[in-house]
């Protein structure tokens, strides 16, 4: 195995480089020539639909699986041809992943067991790691007394043991209830900073991913679509795919000349991406528009739906659009089906596809 | 009384399974008290404890040591053989046709006992069998000797023929119950194959090994249609024992010497099945 | 793979088929051998299975007996394990230690113990060797409790009965009409289990003096070797064809496992 040098002066301490990565089974493409770049320190997110290529290329990282074609540089290393226990990475698995002979502390310390650590060492680590995860007392238990997210914070405690290079999560908490997805995933986002280790954290669940990421790159068909900040994604999405998969919206028809599209009267900034001139469909975000009684409004409420701080209002315009309409409930107070009411577009850029 | 009507319709279901429990009872239960009960029953009929001092006539004891040497050697050689026979089949893919093949042949032979397996060995390894008939031929060799197939060399030789299939059924789950994500996780860590097999796979098989392995021997104490075909002569085990016993072969003035050794029996096999128990639990704990 | 890790392999695998492969090809070779010292085959052995008296009745009666058993086992087990399910589910640690308790008690103790009870059963049904169906039906109670038991697992016995019963059927409906079909594949294999165990049973038969194919075959060893092992041979045939079978049967229903 030779050491490498950064392959190109533009790797510059980047963290992890896929470089062209192509992945074949027979004559499916699960990964097609992805280049993705990862900063130290970085929590990037894989966002996508299942296989879109997200594990696969989190498992070629780790080693678990190999590149038809392509490099995978981490620090600057070409470690394609590294085997996957050679790699110091550290990987959290959906499920089932802890030992069940060992206890929970023995667990954490495997990695350091291995690597010819002093017991009394391994034990502090352990100790320690359990600490930061919010396990400390739960040391000698076993992982079947578990619960799921007790598991799993035990499995980042075991990864996290060893001080890997690179922290990768693969789906995580997608086994988990909804309650405790949420509640973990803002746990490892603030491990991961207090510890700052480079992550790459694969989810299918959009609202996960945006809420934990420095930066979240959406995949589909083995490509990578866009990968951006969280509210650039959103506010910004690069292509129909990407407006579509992350967050809702509502289609309505738009006319668009010169960057201006006018949807349902209202004059709105069309974003990069958009088509130039003519017709089109105009991706509205629900919190854009807005709804509010009126008896000369031009549109009826179809039904309404209480999600406690905020309600959606589905809408049906006399010229037929349907759309949702997301507003504080305060404001939905009183809303019927059946009444009449006014539909106003806000002037956040949105993006018009053709349709 | 109410009370009592609605107890009564409360046991009503219960009524269904009085078919099934008076069968059991009649033809499992009962039999089973009655070697229990009448290995303390004397001649006379009355209550005596010489039934059981009889099973540490040397003759008896010889018997029993016997029986557990061939029960305990059959079950380790088959225990590791079919270990790495299982193992052999559970790494080709769980969809070979490798595995298929050899688990549906395992079935078949791990049933293949008794009186068929006696003449399949007969006919291979017999006076005039098969592989004794080429080796005088051509090596010269005369691996018939004295007729060691019809002692309790051969029956070790034999018992292994269904030992090391029914290790093979036995054991495949346990191999299937090693999850991928084990294997990853401590790859992941820093393992090596020797490093995963030493400090995961090997614990986590071990009770189930050791399981098999007690099932095996179980099995094999208590077998006697092979036994009782291949040897026509003497009492080498305690299965044969107890034939003799019950045509009345030997006459050693205890008449219900055979219930003391069937009993005799029962106390081995459960003692063996209980541990069986025991460490299949700590199995299903760790691999489900 | 590498190709050392390969080869050895295929030694390994292609030894364990040697070592089951050869005692069966030697039967065949056995059975078939002519007569004294002549060269050449003869399927004289095996013509005997259908020639021979004893041998033939011998047979018979082992068919018949598989054939009683595997239907006095489902007549028993299964209505009564549904009912379990069903009606009484305390009952099932019971059923259950019952069904498998013949796996820890060997048969030889059973038949050591049965004398009385069979010189009852002989008393009223007569001494013919089906008489041993009622032994059997114990004997094959652990495997075929298993197999009805992971049949009966994979289907929900309870919401298919709510949702019979609230169609209006009665109990022997919902038995019969709901369960079974659906857990034929398990009752199926219950039976193939059977007739393979009661096939190649040979303690009860010859304690208890009935004649059976095994019990024929052995004595048989002793005056005509050729054609016990061609009788032997037949037999596991025979089993293997059932038992093959059954595995077959599993691949197209994947229950789990």
């Amino acid at each position: 195995m030779t050491v490498a040098a950064a392959s190109s002066s533009t790797d510059r301490g980047l963290a992890v480089h896929f470089q062209s990565i192509s992945r074949l089974y027979g004559a499916t493409r699960a990964l097609d020539e992805l280049e993705l770049a990862i900063e130290p320190g970085e929590l990037v997110a894989l966002l996508g639909p299942s296989g879109c290529g997200k594990t696969t290329a989190l498992r070629i990282l780790a080693g678990l699986d190999t590149a038809t074609s392509g490099t995978v540089l981490v620090g600057g290393r070409d470690i394609t041809r590294v085997p996957a226990n050679k790699r110091d990475m550290g990987m959290v698995f959906q499920a089932y992943s802890l030992f069940p002979h060992l206890t929970v502390a023995d667990n954490v310390a495997f990695g350091l067991r291995l690597r010819g650590s002093s017991s009394t060492a391994r034990r502090a680590r352990a100790r320690e790691m359990l600490e930061l995860v919010g396990l400390g007392q739960q040391g000698s238990r076993y992982a079947n007394e578990l619960s799921g997210g007790q598991q799993q914070r035990v499995a980042l405690a075991r990864a996290l043991a060893v001080e890997p290079t690179v922290l990768l999560l693969d789906e995580p908490l997608s086994a988990l209830d909804a309650k405790v997805r949420v509640q973990l995933r803002d746990e490892i986002r603030r491990i991961q900073l207090e510890v700052g280790t480079t992550t790459l954290f694969v989810t299918h669940d959009q609202e996960e991913a945006l809420a934990v990421a420095d930066r979240v790159g959406v995949m589909n068909a083995g490509r990578l679509e866009q990968i951006a900040p969280p509210a650039e994604l959103y506010e910004r999405p690069a292509s129909p795919f990407v407006a579509e998969f992350v967050g809702l919206h509502n289609k309505v028809s738009a006319v668009v000349s010169s960057g201006v599209a006018t949807v349902l009267g209202a004059s709105v900034p069309a974003i990069q991406g958009s088509i130039t001139s003519g017709s089109g469909v105009a991706m509205v975000r629900p919190e854009s528009v807005s709804v509010a009684p009126s008896e000369t409004g031009a549109a009826s409420v179809v039904s309404v739906g209480f999600l406690g701080p905020i309600s959606r209002v589905h809408v049906v315009t006399d010229a037929g659009d349907t759309l949702m309409a997301q507003l504080p409930s305060s404001l939905a107070v009183g809303l019927a089906p059946q009444d009449r009411v006014e539909v106003t577009i806000a002037p956040t850029p949105v993006l018009v596809v053709a349709g | 009384m109410i009370g009592g009507r609605r107890r009564f319709a409360a046991a009503a279901p219960a009524l269904g399974l009085v078919p099934f429990l008076a069968f059991i009872g009649v033809f499992l239960v009962v039999p089973t008290l009655t070697v229990v009960a009448t290995s303390f029953q004397g001649e006379d009929g009355g209550f005596t404890l010489a039934n059981i001092r009889a099973l540490g006539s040397e003759a008896a004891l010889t018997a029993l040591w016997h029986s557990l040497i061939l029960a305990g050697s059959t079950a380790l050689i088959g225990a590791v053989l079919g270990a790495i026979l299982a193992w052999l089949v559970v790494s080709a893919g769980p969809t070979s046709v490798l595995r298929r093949l050899t688990l549906a042949v395992s079935g078949v032979l791990a049933q293949f006992g008794g009186v068929t397996l006696a003449f399949a060995f007969i006919a291979t390894l017999g006076f005039s069998g098969v592989l004794t008939e080429a080796l005088r031929s051509w090596p010269g060799v005369d691996i018939f000797g004295s007729g060691w197939l019809f002692g309790l060399p051969g029956l070790i030789v034999v018992y292994c023929y269904f030992q090391i299939p029914l290790m093979v059924l036995v054991f495949v789950p346990a191999l299937d119950g090693l999850r991928v994500q084990w294997r990853e996780a401590a790859v992941n860590l820093g393992a090596s194959t020797w490093q995963y097999w030493r400090h995961v796979a090997l614990p986590l098989l071990t009770p189930a090994f050791l399981g098999s392995m007690l099932l095996l021997f179980a099995n094999a104490f208590a077998a006697y249609a092979t036994a009782a075909v291949l040897v026509s002569q003497g009492n080498p085990i305690t299965p044969l024992f107890i034939r003799a016993a019950l045509t009345s072969e030997i006459l050693l003035g205890q008449a219900n010497l055979g219930f003391a050794l069937a009993l005799e029996m029962i106390v081995v096999v459960a003692v063996v099945m209980g541990l069986y128990a025991l460490l299949l639990r700590r199995t299903s704990r760790w691999m489900t | 793979m590498s190709g050392a890790a390969r080869l050895g392999r295929g030694a390994a695998l292609a030894l364990f088929a040697l070592y089951f492969a050869l005692p069966l090809l030697s039967m065949l070779d056995f059975s078939t051998r002519a007569k004294g010292d002549a060269v050449g085959r003869t399927g004289q052995a095996w013509a005997n299975l259908f020639q021979d008296e004893d041998l033939r009745a011998a047979i018979i009666t082992s068919l018949l007996l598989a054939l009683f058993t595997a239907v006095a086992m489902v007549v028993l087990l299964v209505p009564t394990m549904i009912w379990v399910r069903l009606r009484v589910p305390k009952a099932s640690r019971l059923i259950e230690f019952l069904c498998l308790l013949p796996l820890t008690i060997p048969a030889l103790v059973i038949v050591v113990g049965i004398a009385n009870v069979y010189s009852w059963v002989t008393y009223l049904l007569g001494d013919s060797g089906l008489t041993l169906t009622f032994a059997y039906v114990v004997l094959v109670l652990p495997y075929a409790y298993r197999s009805i038991d992971t049949a009966l697992s994979a289907v929900d016995v309870g919401t298919l009965a709510e949702a019979a019963r609230s169609l209006g059927a009665g109990w022997v409906r919902v038995i019969v009409s709901v369960i079974l079909p659906n857990i034929a594949q398990g009752v199926l294999g219950a039976a193939f289990v059977s007739v393979a165990l009661v096939l190649g049973e040979y303690v009860f038969a010859s304690l208890l003096h009935f004649d059976t194919l095994p019990v024929e075959i052995a004595l048989l060893g002793k005056s005509d070797a050729k054609t016990a092992v061609a009788a032997s041979l037949a037999s596991l045939i025979f089993a293997s064809v059932l038992l093959i079978g059954l595995s077959f049967l599993h691949r197209h229903r994947r229950s789990p496992s």
